[in-house]
């Protein structure tokens, strides 16, 4: 037997978000956004990333916030993982370690909102290794 | 790893570097040959031949760091319950990574957060492909983001409502 997903679940669901008046148009220069960086490496997934992940992009999602979130290779840091980099607009980028859910919302709702600081900054003086020149 | 969903996330991640802008990810469970199958598909760059033989050295990586460990991990959990992992790879084709695990094994891994992994996946990577399949004895299931995309019709695939439509679809299938 073939289960077929509801495709007119789906539809419903376009019409209602199409019809929202809050239904934001992510600008094209994601260097304008607020970006979100979860490292998903092997060290960071067995340390449990990839709850962080989906909670920060269903969550900033969900509180309006534009935001980019993506995901990174090992920073380094495996000792603190889950780490979690956030680079707002016009500020140095910032990395939290050891981020659970607690900590994931209080970024959202401390830094990412208001700009004040949060327990458990990782200062950035690393290279990611994707980025580094072998 | 604690679940078969995290390898999944791990090794897509190798498929993501390689450059491919499509991942096919299989779950095939057959109870009369009494296994489980993970095989996951990418059309990236692929790999050459003396690459393929150094995948099983946790200390071989083609990204500036030290160690490899995802595939060695993937090994030694299927290898575990008496299964295999099986890696084709052709450069300029891509790479299909098959893992066999013995279906009723003590040491079989649950599935887990299947979700989870495909919309983290797709939340991180909304320019790539994902299809994902799960086949049983008496089900068989598809999820594709180039369908979803298509019907979205401009909607971003990464807004909340449609990531929960997605959860739940993948946890009636799982």
């Amino acid at each position: 037997m073939k289960k077929v997903a509801n495709l007119d679940d789906l539809r419903r669901l376009r019409d209602e978000l199409k019809s929202k008046t809050s239904l934001r148009e992510k600008s094209e220069k994601s260097d304008e956004l607020i970006q979100v960086r979860v490292g998903m490496a092997t060290c960071c997934i067995t340390s449990g990333s990839r709850e962080i992940m989906t909670f920060l992009a269903e969550e900033l999602d969900k509180r309006k916030i534009e935001a980019v979130v993506t995901q990174t290779g090992c920073m380094g840091y495996c000792y603190a993982e889950p780490t979690v980099e956030v680079l707002v607009p016009g500020k140095e980028p910032i990395v939290f370690g050891y981020v659970n859910k607690a900590k994931a919302d209080e970024i959202i709702e401390k830094y990412i909102k208001t700009g004040e600081l949060v327990e458990g900054i990782i200062p950035k003086n690393y290279k990611n290794f994707d980025e580094t020149e072998k | 790893m604690k679940e078969l969903s995290l390898h999944i996330l791990d090794i897509v991640q190798n498929s993501v570097h390689a450059g491919a802008t499509e991942i096919e990810i299989d779950i095939t469970e057959s109870l009369s040959d009494n296994q489980y199958v993970i095989r996951i598909a990418d059309n990236g760059k692929g790999m050459d031949n003396e690459t393929l033989q150094s995948l099983s050295n946790p200390f071989f990586t083609t990204k500036n760091k030290k160690t490899g460990l995802g595939i060695p991990l993937l090994q030694q959990h299927a290898e575990m319950t008496g299964g295999t992992v099986n890696i084709w790879s052709e450069p300029g084709k891509g790479t299909v990574i098959t893992a066999v695990f013995t279906h009723n094994h003590f040491d079989r891994q649950p599935m887990g957060d299947m979700a989870s992994t495909f919309i983290s996946l797709v939340v991180a990577y909304p320019q790539i492909e994902f299809i994902y399949k799960h086949t049983t004895e008496t089900n068989e299931a598809e999820i594709n983001t180039f369908k979803i995309k298509e019907i979205l019709d401009g909607v971003p695939i990464t807004s909340a409502e449609v990531l929960e439509y997605i959860r739940s679809i993948i946890k009636s299938i799982s």
